[in-house]
Formats: C-alpha cells, sequence, structure tokens
C-alpha cells in the first residue's frame, strides 16, 4: 500500500459523497413531480404507448408492469442476437448467436446482470451493442431506479392504496436522469479516446509484421451508461481493460465514480422524499463503511504482494495502467454495486483479495448496490435490523413511523432466502453434475471459488467473473439465466408488496421511545446484522474456498 | 406512592419441577411439536440422526459412539425446550389451582322475579346469564354479576387477595359482584351476566394456565423470521455436502444434523412460548388479568397514557391549607367559624380543616353545648352550624351557594358580594384549588382554601413515563384554570379539564388518528365506551360490570397507577424476546468456528487455523457444540421467565445496553461455553 493508492481511494469517497446530495436533491424533485421542462417529450411519449400517467397502480399492477417490461425486453433482445446476421449494421459479418447463449445474454441484460458470457467484439453486430445491449442498460437500470422509488413512496404515504405508475416513474427516469447525463458523459469518453463509429473493424499491420484487426464500433454511447446504470456489460470482451472501453486514467475515475453515484444518491432521495435527510445519510454510512473497509482491505491484501513468490508485487491479470490499487478499488466498486464492470483479472487475485469481491456480492448487493436495487435490498435489511432493534428496545417494531409486522417481515424474509437458494442451491447443482464440473478450470478450493464467483455474481445480478469458468456451455448459460432470474425477480417482487403493505399504513408519531434510525447506533447495527446474515450463510462454502486457499497459500500450497 | 412488587413465588418450586419433567415428555407427541416449528424440526432431525445411529450401530461403525452422543444430545434439546415450556405453564397452573379452590360447587337462591321472596335453591352451575340470584350475609356469589337491589359489604380476597371488605351497591359505578366472593354483611340481589364456563373466574384460570393461549401477532412476525432462518441454515447445510465434494471431502449426515440444529435459533425457538406464558403470569402476580397477550403488547407501546385526577394523581380528598379573610376580618375569626361549623363533618374535607385549625390557632370544641349542626344538602349545598339555640348561623359552601344565602339573609340582590371576596375566590381557583366561602350570620368572613393534594412520588412516575416516550394525559371534571394548575404541580404532560365521557372518547379517537397508542383506565359504566375504544383499557375490578367487560384488562386490585407497571410488563415481553433472538443468533458465530473446522479438517489440516477455541478433536468440538447449544436453553430459563430487566430509559440507551449484554454477551458466551464442556469431554474420554 502507498500513500497514492489510499489517497485515490480517499478521493473516490470524497467525489461520490459530494455528488450524492446533488443527484440526491435533483432525483427527489424528478419523482415528486417537480421537473418537466421535457414535458410536450414526456406527455408525447405517454400518448403514443397510451398511458395514462395520472393513474396510480397498485402494487400488483406495478410489479405486472415491471415483469412485462422485462419479458418483453428478453424477447426482442433475444430475436435479435438470434437474427443479427439478417439484420444491418454488421460490418463483421456476425452470424447468429447460438440458442443458450442468446438465452442467457438476453436475460442478462434485462436482469441489469450483464454476465459476459458472449464476446463482445467477436459475437455481436453494432445493432446488437446499440439496440440490444445499450436499450437493455437504459431499461433496465431505469426499472430498477423505479422499483426503489415506489418503496420509497410506501414509507411517505399514508392509508394509501397505490404506489406510484410504473411507466410513468421509468419513464422519467430515462427522460430526464439517464439521458441526459449519459449524452454528457458519453461525449467526455469520446474526448478521452473512445471511439463512437458505425465503421468497420480495421486491419493493421504490427511492427513484426503480423497482422491484427483492431475491433471498434459504438463503443461511447454504451460505456458511459453501463457504468452509470450499474451493468457492467462491455462491448469488447476484455471490458473495460480493454484500451477503447477504458482508454485513460481519468477514465478509469470516472467510471468508478458513476458506477457509485446513482446508488449513494438514491440513499438521499430516499432522505428528501421522506421528509428527514439524516435518514438517507445514515443509510449511506453503512453503505461507505462497508465499501470503504472493502476497498482498503482489498488493497491491502493485494499490495502485500504473493507469499509463494517472496512477496512479489502481484500483476497477473492486472493491466500495467492501472496497478494494484486502481485495479482492487476498481473491483471493490464494481462489486460492491452490481455493476460488474472489471478492469482486471479477477481470478488472479490473491485469495483473500479475491474474497473482497465475493463478499461484497455475496452480502446481496447492498454495498452501495445496483441502481435502485442497492437501496431495496438494504431496507429489506433495515427492516429485519429494526424487527429485531424494536423488540430490543420493547416496543412493536417501526421504521419511519411504519410498524413492522408479520407481512412485512414474511416478505422480507422471501427476499432474503431467494439469493442463497439460488447461489448455494444451484452451485450445489454444478458441483455435483459432469456438465457444471466440466466447465472449472482450477483444481481444489480456487476451482470452488470459481464457480462461488459465477453464482453470487449471477444470482445478486452483478455480473463480473472471476473468470477461470467456462460459463459458454448450455449448462452455465441455463442454470446462471435461472439464478439472475431469481436475483432479480424474488427480491423486487417481494420489496413491491412490501411497499404496498407500508403504503396501507398509518404512520405511528416518533417518540423518546422510538429508536432513532439517524444514529451511529443504527448504523453500526445495520451493518452487524448485514454482515451476520452473510457471514452465517456463506462461512462455510468461504472456509472452503477462499479461505482455505489462502492458509494453504501461507504454507506454500497453490493451486 | 406505593411501586407494586408481585407476591414472589420461587423460580424453582420442586413440585412444578417434577412436573415440568413428565410434561416435558408427555410434550414430545408430534401434535404438540409442530405448533412450534423450530423444535419441531429439531425433532424431525434427532429422529432422522437416530435412525442413522442404528444402522450405524448395526454395522458396528467405528463412530457410533460419538453418532448415539449427538443424537441424544439432540432429543435432549428438543426436551429442554418442552421443559422450559412446561416449567411456565407449572407456574400459571398453580396460580390456577389457587383460583379454582375459590370456584367450589355453590348453592345458590334463584328468583323468579324481582318482587319474588320465596327462592328456589338450585346449583351454581346451573344458572344462566339473566337469572336473578339471592345472596345474604355468609354467602359465596354463585357467579358474576350486577347487583340489582340491595347494598354489601362483600370479601373478595378469593381473587384479590385483599382482606378487607368492599362496598358493592346497585346503581353506581361500584355494582358488579365477582363469582366465588363471599358476602359479609347485608343482603343483595344479583342479576347473573356469565353463563357457567365464561365467568370472569373460569377465564382467569384459561388464562394463567396458557391452556388456550394464541401466539400475539409479534410472535408470530418473530416465528416467520426464525422460520426463515431455519430455512437459510437447511440451504446451508444441505448443500453443503456438494460444495464440500469438490474437495472430496464426505461429511457423516449426523454431523451435518448437529451442525443444522446448532445454526438454527433453537435457543429462542424453545423459549418463546416460555417468555409469552410468563409475561401473562408476571401481570398476573400484579393482580391484573389482561383478556388477551394481544392487549399486554399492545401496553409496551404506548404512546399517550390517560389517568383521572382523583384518585390517581391527587389524592382522593381535598385538604384545606390556608384561611383567607376579608380585609377586616381576623385570620383567628374565620378559623374558629370555619372549626365551629367542621366539627361535625365527617367528610376529609370537613376533617382537614378542623386540623388546620387546630394546628394554627390551637383551637379546641368549645364546651357550649348549644351547637346545633346542619348537614350538607343537595338543595342549599352549604353546611354549618346553628349557635346559641339560634341565635347565630356559620355556613361554609362554594362561592354561588354562600352568595345566595348571604343576598337571602341582607335581603339584597344576590351576587352582590364584596368585591375582595370575588379576588379571593378567583386568587384560590387560578391556583388549583377550590375555594370554600364561609359566612357568619348572612355575612362572609373570608374562604377556606381547599387544594388537591398531589401524590407524593406521582411526579417522578411521570417523568418516568416521558423517559420511556408515553406522554401522560391528566382527566378531570375541574375548569380549565384548576386543571392546568394541578397539571403543572403533578408534572402531566396535558389535561383534559372539563372532561365527559363524549370528550374523553373523542380524546382517544383524535390520538389514535395520529397513529398513536392510547391506555386509560376507568371504572364506570360512562367509561365503557372510551375503555372500548383505548388500545389498551384497563378496567377496575371495583367498576361496573359493563366497564369490565368493555377493557381488555381488569386491575384487581383497582389501582389507577399500576398502567405504569403494565406498561413495563408489555415492554419486558417484547424485550425478551428480542434479546433471546440476538443472543441465539450471536452464539452461531462460535458454533461455525468449533464445527466448520472439524467438518474439513481431513482433506484441509490448514483449516485448524480456524479452530480458535483449540478444541480437542473434530468429534469432540461437534459434541461440545451441540451440548452448549442444548444446556444453554435450561440455563436461560430463569431469564425467559423473569424477563430481562427493564429500566424506564429511551430506547437509544436500552438498545445499546441490551445489545452489550445479549449481542456481544452471545457472541462470547459459547467460546467459553464450548472450551469448558470440550475440556470436560476430554477429560471423561467421552470423544
Amino acid at each position: 500500500m502507498d500513500a497514492n493508492g489510499i489517497l485515490l481511494i480517499l478521493l473516490l469517497l470524497a467525489v461520490v459523497l459530494a455528488l450524492t446530495p446533488v443527484l440526491g436533491g435533483f432525483m427527489a424533485r424528478l419523482y415528486e413531480g417537480r421537473v418537466g421542462w421535457l414535458a410536450p417529450v414526456e406527455r408525447g411519449i405517454y400518448r403514443l404507448c397510451g398511458i395514462d400517467p395520472d393513474r396510480e397502480q397498485h402494487w400488483t399492477g406495478y410489479a405486472m408492469a415491471f415483469l412485462l417490461l422485462h419479458l418483453l425486453g428478453v424477447l426482442v433482445f433475444y430475436g435479435l442476437m438470434r437474427l443479427q446476421a439478417m439484420l444491418p449494421f454488421n460490418p463483421a459479418g456476425q452470424t447468429a448467436m447460438a440458442p443458450d447463449l442468446s438465452f442467457n445474454t438476453a436475460i442478462s441484460f434485462a436482469t441489469n446482470t450483464d454476465w459476459q458470457n458472449y464476446g463482445g467484439e467477436s459475437t455481436m453486430s453494432y445493432l446488437v451493442q446499440m439496440a440490444g445491449c445499450t436499450v437493455q442498460n437504459f431499461l433496465s437500470a431505469a426499472a430498477g431506479i423505479a422499483v426503489a422509488v415506489a418503496l420509497i413512496r410506501g414509507f411517505t404515504r399514508r392509508s394509501a392504496r397505490f404506489i406510484g405508475n410504473f411507466y410513468v416513474d421509468l419513464t422519467r427516469t430515462i427522460l430526464y436522469l439517464l439521458l441526459p447525463i449519459c449524452l454528457i458523459g458519453s461525449l467526455v469518453l469520446v474526448w478521452q479516446g473512445v471511439p463512437q463509429t458505425l465503421q468497420g473493424y480495421v486491419g493493421a499491420t504490427t511492427l513484426e509484421g503480423g497482422h491484427q484487426i483492431i475491433a471498434q464500433g459504438p463503443v461511447a454511447s454504451q460505456m458511459f451508461i453501463k457504468h452509470f446504470g450499474t451493468n457492467g456489460g462491455g462491448f469488447f470482451n476484455a471490458n473495460a481493460a480493454h484500451p477503447y472501453e477504458n482508454p485513460t486514467s481519468l477514465v478509469n475515475f470516472i467510471y468508478m465514480a458513476s458506477i457509485l453515484a446513482l446508488g449513494a444518491g438514491l440513499t438521499n432521495t430516499f432522505g428528501r422524499m421522506i421528509g428527514d435527510q439524516r435518514q438517507g445519510w445514515a443509510l449511506l454510512a453503512a453503505m461507505g463503511i462497508m465499501l470503504g473497509a472493502g476497498a482498503f482491505a482489498m488493497y491491502a491484501a493485494e499490495a502485500q504482494g504473493n507469499p509463494a513468490l517472496s512477496f512479489l508485487a502481484n500483476m497477473e491479470g492486472k493491466e500495467v495502467r492501472f496497478g494494484i490499487a486502481a485495479s482492487t478499488l476498481f473491483a471493490t466498486v464494481t462489486t460492491a454495486t452490481s455493476c460488474g464492470a472489471v478492469n482486471a483479472m479477477h481470478d488472479s487475485l490473491l485469495p483473500l483479495a479475491g474474497m473482497v469481491p465475493l463478499i461484497n456480492m455475496l452480502l446481496g448487493e447492498v454495498v452501495i448496490g445496483g441502481v435502485g436495487s442497492g437501496l431495496y435490498g438494504m431496507m429489506v435489511f433495515v427492516l429485519i435490523t429494526m424487527f429485531i432493534a424494536g423488540l430490543m428496545v420493547g416496543r412493536t417494531p417501526e421504521y419511519l413511523g411504519k410498524k413492522i409486522e408479520a407481512r412485512e417481515i414474511k416478505l422480507a424474509v422471501i427476499a432474503i432466502l431467494a439469493t442463497p437458494l439460488a447461489v448455494l442451491g444451484l452451485g450445489a447443482l454444478a458441483m455435483l453434475t459432469p456438465a457444471g464440473q466440466a466447465g472449472i478450470a482450477a483444481p481444489g478450493p480456487h476451482g470452488l471459488s470459481e464457480v462461488l464467483y459465477a453464482f453470487a455474481s449471477a444470482a445478486n445480478n452483478n455480473g463480473s467473473a472471476f473468470a477461470g469458468l467456462n460459463g459458454n456451455t448450455p449448462f452455465y448459460n441455463v442454470i446462471l439465466a435461472v439464478a439472475m432470474l431469481i436475483g432479480r425477480f424474488a427480491v423486487v417482487i417481494p420489496v413491491l408488496a412490501i411497499a404496498g403493505a407500508l403504503a396501507a399504513k398509518k404512520t405511528v408519531p416518533p417518540s423518546s421511545g422510538t429508536f432513532p434510525t439517524h444514529s451511529w447506533l443504527f448504523v453500526a447495527l445495520l451493518v452487524g446484522i448485514v454482515l451476520v446474515v452473510g457471514g452465517l450463510t456463506y462461512f462455510p462454502v468461504l472456509a472452503l474456498g477462499p479461505v482455505v486457499e489462502h492458509l494453504a497459500l501461507a504454507s506454500g500450497t497453490l493451486f | 406512592m406505593s411501586v407494586h412488587r408481585p407476591s414472589s413465588r420461587s423460580l424453582f418450586d420442586s413440585a412444578i419441577l417434577a412436573q415440568a419433567l413428565v410434561d416435558a415428555v408427555r410434550k414430545l407427541d408430534p401434535r404438540f411439536l409442530v405448533k412450534n416449528p423450530i423444535i419441531f424440526t429439531t425433532a424431525l432431525v434427532a429422529l432422522l440422526s437416530t435412525v442413522l445411529t442404528v444402522r450405524a450401530a448395526g454395522l458396528q461403525t467405528a463412530s457410533a459412539g460419538i453418532m448415539v452422543q449427538i443424537t441424544a444430545w439432540l432429543w435432549f434439546t428438543v426436551l429442554f425446550a418442552n421443559f422450559a415450556e412446561a416449567i411456565a405453564e407449572g407456574r400459571g397452573k398453580a396460580q390456577a389451582a389457587s383460583l379454582r379452590r375459590s370456584k367450589t360447587e355453590t348453592m345458590a337462591r334463584r328468583l323468579p322475579d324481582l318482587q319474588s321472596a320465596d327462592p328456589v335453591e338450585v346449583p351454581a352451575s346451573a344458572l344462566r346469564a339473566g337469572d336473578l340470584v339471592l345472596c345474604a350475609a355468609g354467602d359465596t356469589i354463585p357467579g358474576d354479576g350486577d347487583v340489582v337491589t340491595g347494598i354489601a359489604t362483600v370479601d373478595e380476597s378469593a381473587i384479590t387477595g385483599e382482606s378487607a371488605p368492599v362496598i358493592r351497591e346497585s346503581g353506581g359505578d361500584r355494582s358488579a359482584v365477582t363469582g366465588g366472593t363471599r358476602v359479609v354483611s347485608d343482603r343483595i340481589v344479583i342479576r347473573i351476566t356469565a353463563n357457567p364456563g365464561e365467568t370472569f373466574l373460569d377465564r382467569m384460570i384459561a388464562l394463567v394456565e396458557g391452556a388456550k393461549r394464541q401466539k400475539t401477532p409479534n410472535e408470530i412476525a418473530l416465528s416467520i423470521l426464525l422460520v426463515g432462518m431455519t430455512l437459510i441454515f437447511l440451504i446451508v447445510v444441505a448443500s453443503l455436502p456438494a460444495w464440500a465434494s469438490w474437495s472430496g471431502t464426505h461429511i457423516p449426515v449426523v454431523f451435518l444434523a448437529a451442525l443444522f440444529i446448532t445454526l438454527i435459533p433453537t435457543t429462542i425457538g424453545g423459549l418463546l412460548s416460555a417468555i409469552g406464558i410468563a409475561g401473562m403470569d408476571r401481570l398476573v402476580k400484579f393482580n391484573v388479568i389482561a383478556k388477551s397477550g394481544r392487549a399486554v403488547e399492545a401496553a409496551g407501546d404506548i404512546d399517550v397514557l390517560l389517568l383521572d385526577k382523583t384518585g390517581t394523581i391527587t389524592l382522593g380528598a381535598r385538604q384545606a391549607v390556608a384561611f383567607l379573610p376579608l380585609p377586616d376580618i381576623g385570620e383567628r375569626d374565620l378559623a374558629e367559624a370555619a372549626f365551629l361549623s367542621s366539627l361535625a363533618d365527617e367528610t376529609p374535607e370537613g376533617k382537614s380543616i378542623v386540623a388546620l385549625a387546630r394546628a394554627r390557632f390551637r383551637l379546641t370544641e368549645p364546651e357550649t353545648n348549644g351547637l346545633q349542626f346542619v348537614p350538607f344538602t343537595a338543595q342549599t349545598r352549604m353546611s354549618g352550624v346553628d349557635l346559641d339555640g339560634g341565635g347565630h348561623h356559620i355556613r361554609k359552601g362554594a362561592a354561588d351557594a354562600i352568595a345566595a344565602y348571604t343576598a337571602d339573609a341582607t335581603r339584597s340582590a344576590p351576587g352582590d358580594g364584596p368585591r375582595e371576596l370575588t379576588g379571593l375566590v378567583e386568587q384560590v381557583g387560578k391556583s388549583g384549588g377550590t375555594p370554600l366561602v364561609v359566612a357568619r350570620d348572612g355575612r362572609p368572613l373570608g374562604v377556606i382554601h381547599l387544594k388537591d393534594i398531589v401524590k407524593p412520588g406521582i411526579r417522578d412516575r411521570f417523568a418516568t413515563l416521558r423517559a420511556m416516550g408515553i406522554r401522560t394525559v391528566m382527566i378531570t371534571g375541574d375548569n380549565p384554570l384548576t386543571a392546568a394548575a394541578i397539571a403543572a404541580e403533578a408534572g402531566v404532560d396535558d389535561y383534559l379539564a372539563e372532561a365527559t365521557p363524549e370528550k374523553k372518547l373523542e380524546l382517544i379517537r383524535e390520538q389514535q388518528q395520529g397513529g398513536r397508542l392510547v391506555a386509560m383506565c376507568g371504572d364506570g359504566s360512562n367509561d365503557a365506551p372510551a375503555l372500548a375504544q383505548a388500545d389498551v383499557g384497563v378496567a377496575m375490578n371495583t367498576g361496573t360490570q359493563a366497564a369490565r367487560e368493555a377493557g381488555n384488562m381488569v386491575d384487581l386490585e383497582s389501582d389507577p397507577t399500576k398502567l405504569i407497571e403494565i406498561v413495563m410488563i408489555g415492554k419486558q415481553l417484547l424485550m425478551s424476546r428480542g434479546a433471546l433472538t440476538t443472543f441465539s443468533i450471536a452464539n452461531d458465530v462460535a458454533k461455525y468456528f468449533a464445527i466448520i473446522p472439524s467438518l474439513f479438517l481431513a482433506s484441509y489440516p490448514q483449516l485448524q487455523a480456524l479452530n480458535l477455541m483449540h478444541l480437542a478433536s473434530p468429534q469432540s468440538a461437534i459434541l461440545s457444540a451441540i451440548i452448549f447449544n442444548a444446556l444453554i436453553i435450561v440455563a436461560l430459563i430463569p431469564l425467559a421467565l423473569k424477563g430481562v430487566a427493564y429500566k424506564p430509559a429511551p430506547a437509544h440507551s436500552l438498545l445499546k445496553r441490551n445489545l452489550l449484554i445479549y449481542g456481544l454477551g452471545g457472541l462470547a458466551a459459547p467460546f467459553v461455553g464450548i472450551k469448558l464442556i470440550d475440556l470436560g469431554i476430554t477429560a471423561l474420554g467421552l470423544a
């Protein structure tokens, strides 16, 4: 660890902290209907789609609309990939993608996972990149934010039946928030050297006389939303390690800040909409503590070097341009949020350093988390925390004046159960079946980590890969897609049901008998509950994977 | 003011213990077990483990010895949980038995109608609601009912434990009688209001026995969370062999079973119903009967407490504190007149006037026997004395009554009293007192200041309530001026002056509209609507049957300040659940560090580094963890029965304290406990 690396972490945290109230304030105004400078366009879209923007939805209607969007998105995207050979904007002459890979990729982008079993420049036409990947990047991010906003409304409303209109929330998110910022952001990327062109790949002759094809395309337009919307699916196979995706250190930093911006900003939006910003800051504090701890822990673990090689700096799988500090920080950020873009090979990390991204995901993507999904995922933990805290202060548990009763607990438990089921249950299936075992590259604990990482990533809609695991097989394409579906819908639907249940409740005014949820004690307790739930669920597999690998490495055994 | 202390029973009565041991085995009946999902799961796992152990023993497997021990401890876990519940029930049953003694079969004298003079002898069990019965001195009242005619003193010690007999009369607010109590004097006719089996006593018995106990809403929510945790651990443990197979590790099913049971929240699962039963039991010990567990829980949530002024905040009677003479009258003259007029006054106010006059001026009773006392009547609203065979008159009463009297005596227009007198009257009123005007021979002398005496210590109790986050509202029929003065003196947060039953009801609804939970206590029939509307309505046992039906709790000692204790018991109940849940979850960390290294040590010797407790062997580690898991249930039974200590404090400090004790304690305790058990096991050579 050096001062440079530590400063990088602190600078990133400071920038995100500064952005939080700005974005948070804007989003609060946006979802309270106080932003309307594109009202004619907005109205036109509603008229075109036959949406009555004033008609709000019951949580079931909101959930149906959410499901419908995903279903349509998957079908269209799947069609594009299967038919790309017949469609325009295909200068490289890509042939149809395989059915199982198309299935996996379509679900992966719709669920904001963006798991990369596809090769990017070697498999997809420009049309698929633009109309498929980029469009889904916007939609899946906006849909996640919409769910978070609906949940916030559950807290702000009393004795209400409706939690908002999904189509309106989706439209306003894309129109006012994502599109304008991504437009500016993409231009900055072009300035920094990210290509934005419809021309085909170019050939080049290297100094040694070899022939090389250099892939390019409409990259910049996809790159900003890829990070800002915590999607993470790369234009190129190498993702953010590719110089066209991530040309400079400045871009690398912009990416990291933009990955965190919306997730952090939403905590402030939450605080503003419920009328007490301190509540939002408390949530951000809990998330920030875990993020900072992860970043420093990973940097420290990786910077110490490989004990088997006399503590030589571990540069395997890293871009020399970024080095250890920027690589580990990017890895922490991309897994703490559900982004999943990578600028280094996670498979090559030292065992303990590799455990940090793994833990970030296994905690349920609540360390900042994905856009929207981070906030609503954290809310599930908040409900559990406040239930236990409420009991311990001798009152029927409540949060922000809403009583937490059997129904909310039941729904929260379903949401919390979903990911362990997908990670441990489906992962066990992979460990037991020949088809699953065939994809594992490394023996021993490292092989286990590869499988665990893949399922943790898919089930938490992260999408980053440890790599090493050969995931582009029918078995993994299907089983990981199932994990992604569970991770998205088995959380979102209970969360929307919670939003509906909360909106229907009265609000109890706080008294000195109510436990204040903007205190450090609350922050500590929330962090404790998140760590305990995650820790108790995954301790055995972590012990069999990275922990034992680390212990073995210390005694000179490599896997 | 007294803080109520429950009558104590030894925590572990040997008779109860013996019975509980038997019941613990009896509760292995699956129909019982299935009510508690966590313990039912434990029993199923124990059963599976038993089958596997028997098979292993048949095959002479080397690990059969350790399997037998693990299986035995799995069963002990179930038995200990049953035992905890049985003890709690046993204590309730002991209480019920003493109640049941008063429920001996009695004969009742049933009257065909009110006018009838010849009753028919029927057994009490034959009485139905609406029947009229006659009870004379010495009779045991055959059932719950209302006094229709007559007045009697009744010994209610069987129910309340209070030996002093109480007055029960028709009409009024003291008309309810309870079956099983005994008439001491006079005779009354009672209209029975409850069928046999539904009487107050029957309900009380059922309640304290815990027989018909229903899970409360909060208990259901907690159970869901516990089941959710069990499912997570089921996924963890069931998928573990698959993940372990990659390294070629084979984990015996019995070890997995042990891991699963130590991880799932058996501690809180095993003690949950004991906590609930014990909560009810504590209420009963305070002589309060809750009609449902839901009401007890609601008590812990109360935001607003409505308290009647008289008898709750102030002593029942007002006291004379000062003589305020008119400018031309000596204070001693006023005191003497007041003294003479109150000599025969038996009311507490009258006595206090005499006492004050004696203390201030050492007045003694005059020797002349020419005193002719004039008692208070509703018409004159005055009392007093005539002296010297009617030559002089002294009268005292409310200002307007005396004004009418003086106007009549001096033949002037009424209401034309001296301006100074009006000033004195207002002065007393403003300070929260009641002015009593004294006049002699038609001429006002001055004012006696009667003061409501706020009960000593009540201010502190309200401060306590404020610390708990509860607002207190004083309900009084006084005018706003007086009410404000007393409210300030007593330290309540708010008051409702000139209260009528309607205003009371309105206040409750208003508070509930704002999302607050309201508690109140009341006794009269006109309190019934408000009692029913309040979230926690505590009816006084001396009150009317209507009030007792409307409330969701009945205070047998009829002490309104007891609401404070009720709130505390409600909070304690939730806190006990929360504390033990936290403890249960925190325990898992140490259990992981005991079991996980032992399961994989054969494949990965490096994992010995995780064996933080340096347990002797893998077998002894697993066995120690499962033994600790079983024994901790027994160790925590006293805590479950007594409830966690509760001192009124803001939520923040309560949480900090409980997290320290049960969170950190729960983290540390098993490290020590498991290590000690491991040392014992190793010493005995069990593993």
